[in-house]
């Protein structure tokens, strides 16, 4: 997982509440077996509307969404936070957010910042006054800036402190290999082993 | 991990847990706990494997790690290659990924495949006092010979394939009496189905559950198996039942059981295995065996259950406005009027088999039933083994031969008509006694209507076109005993 401080990329605005998995990434796309190449299946339902916003010129190349309120309800799915990764968002600006959604995009490097209403609002006409226009969201400050409208976001610091070190829970648990290493060179004989066959 | 000195009282959960700290969790961060046993199918773990794959990492432990394939598996002809796409997909990946990280896997065609939580225990992998996981939720079923074993996601599959360890929080415990002597007839399934319909599909969570009592004591390990497999319809993550002499006696000279020095430093240990006395569980359940009844759902949770003897029951009576709204939405999927006996209903399809009753002496009580008889006509009868072994074994017995004369269908194994991943599928409409472990609505296929029910009840189901018991059977109201 990759580290992240500062980031800076083009802001999308999604302005819509209440975007579940569902609609961030539709059943029928989770039968592959991969954990990655999924940025086709990223809000599948609406990418054939022109309209959409991530369809439109100026929102190529995204880097930040800026959602409306309760983002990633539903489903737990973990595709809903591959696709967006995908499809190359690093972070996600929302009032709410769905408890598992947001849970499972600290674990896969999806930085969620919570905003108050009114500041998505300001982010919201900094961006359409602006089409494609850089975001930074600095996790250190806990801050999201465009131009000279700088608005603070929330994250929990267990999180914060996880994605600044860019620590997945594998390479969480990883920290403790040797005692992982030491409780094994303690395990009885008679405890099973699937190898060699008998 | 030897036992240490402890004053505090325990439960058998928390002696298990206590043993496989590597890491004890501090300001209200979870433990790191060691599995033991991490068992592998073709549905969850695809992308796990793709995760390492991404970053690098080998499986740290491929000596405790198995997988089979069972979920997709066609149950006839099975030396053909799978018609569905994804099925195939999926079962191609799991080769793929096997091979490349040096995990065993038994495919389809060899003699130790099989639904995932019959495979364990028949090979002697699945003991007493270990931690075992699975992507899938069926996992408690291995509570029964007093192991930790609960369902995981596949992002913590990828993370014990990495690590062999996982970080959680502590469980809470509920001790699930039941004291008394089933009669004739009444079976596991039937004690598990009474306790779902009692503490609800929810009244588990957070919970891992201990079963006790004279009841549960009396039940061999495919019991104890049954009951703890359905642990997770009530809700829990675990179900256990603390070890015995039936647990050692069935463990003993299996494939992977220990051995000789191995194998009495692990029964000393097995036995002290047992809650405490005065150990304190958070929650406490009773039910009284010599009162039950063969039991049946009605419904599509598992919660949704009576004795068979009762009616469908009347959604108006039903205080809770969400449960009424649920029981009137379930009767409509169901087709049923409340106020019919269910002994009344009738079914298109039988099916006998899933991680929950499809080891050997599942078909061995459903075979009894209807040794010599034929099933009702227009009812489809599937009995599908729990493993290429569980097959075997009844074969030597001559249960095929039984099952075909009677008219069904015996086929290869799998998770088949549980949850329709493969060919084996209800038609929209269709209503079905099955011995499964889910009556949710779809799930044996779309539209397709399911009662949960004892192998017995199956059997029973089968001979008569309606939902049944034995004692419905003339030749079986004067037996004293039916061998379960």
């Amino acid at each position: 997982m990759d580290k992240i401080d500062i980031l800076t990329g083009v802001a999308v605005p999604l302005k819509r509440g209440n975007v579940d998995t569902d609609q961030i990434i539709p059943a029928v796309y989770l039968k592959r077996v991969t954990k990655t190449g999924f940025e086709d299946a990223l809000f599948a339902g609406w990418r054939n509307d022109p309209e959409f916003v991530l369809n439109q010129p100026a929102y190529q190349n995204p880097r930040v969404l800026v959602a409306g309120p309760d983002f990633g309800t539903g489903s737990s799915r973990e595709h809903a936070v591959w696709a967006l990764r995908d499809f190359g968002f690093t972070a996600v600006l929302s009032s709410r957010f769905g408890d598992i959604f947001r849970g499972n995009s600290g674990k896969q490097g999806l930085l969620t910042g919570q905003v108050d209403e009114a500041d998505i609002e300001r982010l919201w006409a900094a961006i359409e006054a602006q089409p494609g226009v850089e975001i930074t969201v600095d996790l250190i400050e806990r801050t999201a800036a465009i131009g000279d409208l700088t608005v603070s976001f929330a994250i929990d610091d267990y999180t914060r402190w996880r994605l600044l070190e860019g620590l997945d829970d594998i390479g969480l648990t990883l920290r403790d290999e040797e005692a992982i290493t030491e409780f094994e060179s303690r395990r009885e004989g008679w405890r099973p082993r699937t190898l060699p066959v008998k | 991990m030897s036992p240490e000195p402890t004053i505090r009282p325990r439960t058998l959960a928390e002696k298990v847990w206590d043993d496989h700290l590597v890491v004890k969790g501090e300001n209200g961060s979870p433990d790191l706990l060691y599995i033991d046993l991490h068992l592998v199918h073709e549905v969850t773990s695809p992308q796990a494997f793709d995760g390492l794959r991404a970053e690098g990492r080998p499986v740290r432990r491929p000596d405790l790690t198995i997988a089979t394939e069972d979920h997709n598996t066609p149950t006839l002809a099975i030396d053909k290659p799978i018609a569905d796409l994804t099925s195939r997909t999926q079962i191609d990946t799991l080769r793929r990924n096997a091979q490349e990280f040096g995990v065993r896997l038994h495919s389809l065609g060899d003699v130790e495949q099989g639904i995932v939580h019959v495979v364990g225990p028949q090979l002697g992998l699945t003991m007493p006092g270990i931690t075992v996981v699975c992507g899938d939720s069926h996992t408690s079923t291995h509570g029964a010979f007093g192991a930790m074993a609960f369902g995981i996601g596949t992002s913590e599959v990828e993370h014990v394939l990495a690590t062999q360890t996982l970080p959680l929080k502590p469980f809470k415990t509920m001790a699930i009496t039941v004291e008394g002597t089933l009669r004739p007839g009444v079976t596991a399934k039937d004690i598990i189905l009474a306790v779902i319909a009692k503490i609800g599909t929810g009244g588990g969570q957070g919970y891992v559950l201990e079963y006790r009592g004279s009841a549960i004591r009396s039940l061999s390990m495919d019991g104890r198996m049954t009951i703890c497999n359905m642990s997770i319809e009530a809700g829990a993550r675990a179900g256990m039942v603390a070890p015995d002499e039936t647990t050692f006696a069935y463990l003993k000279g299996r494939p992977h059981a220990p051995e000789g020095d191995d194998w009495e430093a692990a029964v000393e240990y097995w036995r002290t295995l047992q809650t405490d006395d005065d150990a304190v569980f958070d929650a406490e359940v009773f039910l009284d065996a010599d009162e039950l009844e063969p039991f049946v759902t009605w419904g599509t949770n598992p919660g949704q259950g009576v004795s068979l003897n009762e009616r469908v029951p009347d959604p108006s009576t039903i205080i809770d406005p969400n449960e009424r709204a649920s029981a009137e939405r379930a009767l409509e999927y169901m087709d049923l009027e409340a106020g019919t006996p269910l002994k009344e209903v009738r079914v298109d399809a039988v099916f006998m088999g899933s991680c929950t009753n499809s080891r050997i002496e599942d078909l061995r009580a459903f075979a009894s039933v209807i040794k010599g008889q034929k099933k009702a006509d227009g009812v489809r009868v599937m009995v599908v083994p729990g493993s290429a072994r569980v097959r075997i074994e009844a074969e030597a017995e001559g249960i095929d031969k039984i099952v075909e004369e009677f008219g069904a269908e015996w086929r290869f194994a799998g998770c088949s008509m549980c949850l329709g991943m493969n060919p084996d599928q209800l038609a929209p409409g269709e209503r079905c006694a099955s011995t499964s472990n889910r009556n949710f609505e779809g799930r044996q296929g779309k539209g397709g209507r399911t009662h949960l029910v004892s192998p017995l009840v199956a059997a029973a189901t089968a001979i008569r076109g309606t939902l049944s018991s034995v004692s419905d059977l003339s030749e079986f109201a004067a037996r004293e005993t039916v061998e379960v």
